[in-house]
């Protein structure tokens, strides 16, 4: 695995030059492993994490199952890409089981979710049924906990 | 006007406190200073780990345990030894679960060595290895190690160091605080001079685990050493778990069974529910440990390569979480160099002389902590140095 993507999926806030300085690379170096990563589809861009339930935004997110019915030539893959390109759409997966998609949904609230779903999803070619599920509370976000583990005060700062 | 010292012991009275506890007091005093003084990992303890020992709590596991440790923990260390050590060793008879393997060598030592009877260790190492000899009434003689050989023991000055009186060797690689290792060629010396002098080996490996370049080797896996040695491990440093208090020794039945006897009447059994978070960690804690080794591992190339652009030279340590650079250039010695630096740039690192008088000219500098803690860190180092 590429280095700098190693020093990346740690998950601390390190700019190019930073990742730079610890990998002992120069920053146009970082910079271009960057490039080549973004080129080859692997690195997909920046985002921040946020804590659902406190971004302030009061946005709602849900989770929809779809069910399609998949073509001769290509089979899920281009009802599920036509899918995706939705604004509204944040992630879209095919799932083994019991339904096809699986798409995680962000709207404004309940009822431009609702109408995404009535309208946009339910309505293209080759949709055959929608369950959509509303997301309440969140507990961990890609791979974050809310409660941190706190440093523990009585940890000696010198110890053997 | 009382005089306390009347009541305590000879022996431990003139035991030297640590230099370590010493450089501890100062620090405390710099509350903001970043610290590379950490001897344990900064990882907090797995989920899955302290997950098993809440659940032992919650099914009221709060019991003694059998001396020698629970059968379960016995038979999982058992199967990970023969997996990541090539070592095998019976865990009915061969093996003692301790709280720690601070318990393990202390007792290892109790039970093996007479008063007056003389032990070889390398330095610098564990601040605990010469006063547990002198505990037992045990006479414990140094063997240096040096940068050039990057801090591996070599053989020729163990040879110069023995005198008949000496019954035992301590060895601990991978080394706290110089990252140093010794390779199979090496190893096959010491243990040819270990059964050629009739030496038993205390082999305290709690760092092997972290080793980045090749593989460990246990001493114990060299062949004729296994009869002679007390394998010593825990859990504290490969899997972050170092408040469980849980470490173990391997060896011989006798010896087991000798040291079992100061167990038993010492300490009894360690904490069960620490034994319960082993036995996950024995059983399913590869990727845990892999996670935190790769984490350690791209900052010490970091640090090490600061380290020597700034004008300290320093070898690349082959394992543990610790540096050891040379600061004999900057014309300070061990002890002033922490101490100024902890003053003038808030950076706490601990002085060699701490781990031995073989570490003068050299500073422990612990990487077990943030990348950018480190990276701000070596931009304080690199001020002070520059001014001095």
């Amino acid at each position: 695995m590429s280095r700098v993507l190693e020093l990346l999926l740690e998950g601390q806030a390190l700019d190019s030059a930073q990742m730079a300085e610890i990998l002992g690379m120069n920053v146009s170096e970082v910079e271009a492993e960057l490039e080549t990563l973004k080129q080859e589809n692997i690195f997909l861009g920046w985002r921040p994490v946020l804590q659902p339930n406190a971004s302030g935004d009061n946005q709602v997110r849900a989770l929809i199952e779809v069910k399609i019915t998949p073509e001769r030539e290509g089979g899920f893959d281009r009802i599920a890409e036509r899918i995706a390109k939705f604004s509204e759409v944040e992630t879209c997966y095919l799932m083994s089981g019991a339904y096809d998609l699986l798409l995680v949904v962000r709207g404004d609230n309940l009822q431009s979710v609702a109408r995404f779903v009535s309208v946009r999803l339910a309505s293209i070619n080759g949709v055959l049924s929608t369950a959509t599920h509303f997301m309440l509370c969140a507990y961990k976000e890609q791979g974050f906990l809310f409660e941190r583990d706190q440093r523990d005060p009585d940890k000696p700062s010198v110890s053997p | 006007m009382s005089d306390m010292s009347r009541f305590i012991a000879r022996h431990v009275r003139d035991l030297p406190k640590s230099g370590i506890r010493e450089f501890f007091s100062i620090v405390e005093k710099n509350p903001n200073a970043i610290s590379l003084g950490v001897g344990e990992p900064d990882f907090v303890t797995p989920w899955a780990f302290r997950e098993a020992a809440i659940f032992a709590l919650e099914r009221g596991k709060t019991s003694y345990t059998n001396n020698l440790g629970l059968i379960h923990l016995r038979k999982a260390i058992s199967k990970y030894l023969e997996k990541n050590f090539s070592l095998s060793y019976n865990p009915e008879n061969e093996m003692l679960v301790t709280v720690g393997v601070s318990e393990a060598l202390d007792i290892a030592i109790r039970a093996t060595l007479n008063p007056g009877e003389k032990l070889l260790y390398h330095e610098p190492c564990f601040v605990s290895y010469n006063p547990s000899a002198k505990l037992a009434h045990a006479e414990a003689v140094p063997v240096p190690t040096s940068s050039q050989d990057e801090f591996a023991l070599n053989p020729d000055a163990l040879a110069a160091a023995w005198t008949p009186e000496c019954k035992a060797l301590l060895l601990s690689f991978p080394t706290n605080p110089t990252g140093g290792v010794v390779n199979r060629e090496k190893l096959e010396r010491i243990a040819k001079f270990a059964i050629e002098k009739d030496l038993i080996v205390y082999s305290d490996e709690i760092y092997a685990e972290l080793t980045y370049e090749g593989n460990h080797v246990s001493l114990a896996s060299i062949p004729g050493m296994k009869e002679r040695t007390i394998f010593l491990h825990g859990v504290s440093k490969a899997f972050a778990m170092t408040g469980f208090r849980l470490g173990y020794a391997c060896g011989p039945k006798e010896l087991i069974d000798a040291m079992l006897k100061v167990h038993q009447y010492a300490m009894m059994c360690a904490p069960i529910l620490s034994q319960e978070a082993a036995i996950e960690a024995f059983l399913h804690g590869e990727g845990e440990v892999k996670r935190m080794r790769d984490a350690y591992r791209r900052r010490r190339d970091y640090i090490v390569r600061r380290f020597n652009e700034i004008g300290l030279p320093c070898h690349l340590p082959k394992a543990t979480f610790y540096a050891f650079p040379c600061i004999q250039q900057t014309g300070l010695d061990s002890h002033e160099f922490a101490l100024k630096l902890l003053q003038q740039q808030q950076v706490a690192m601990v002085p060699g002389t701490a781990f031995g008088a073989s570490g003068a000219g050299f500073i422990r500098a612990s990487f077990s902590t943030s990348y950018e803690r480190i990276v701000e860190a070596c931009s304080r180092i690199e001020r002070f140095v520059g001014s001095l």
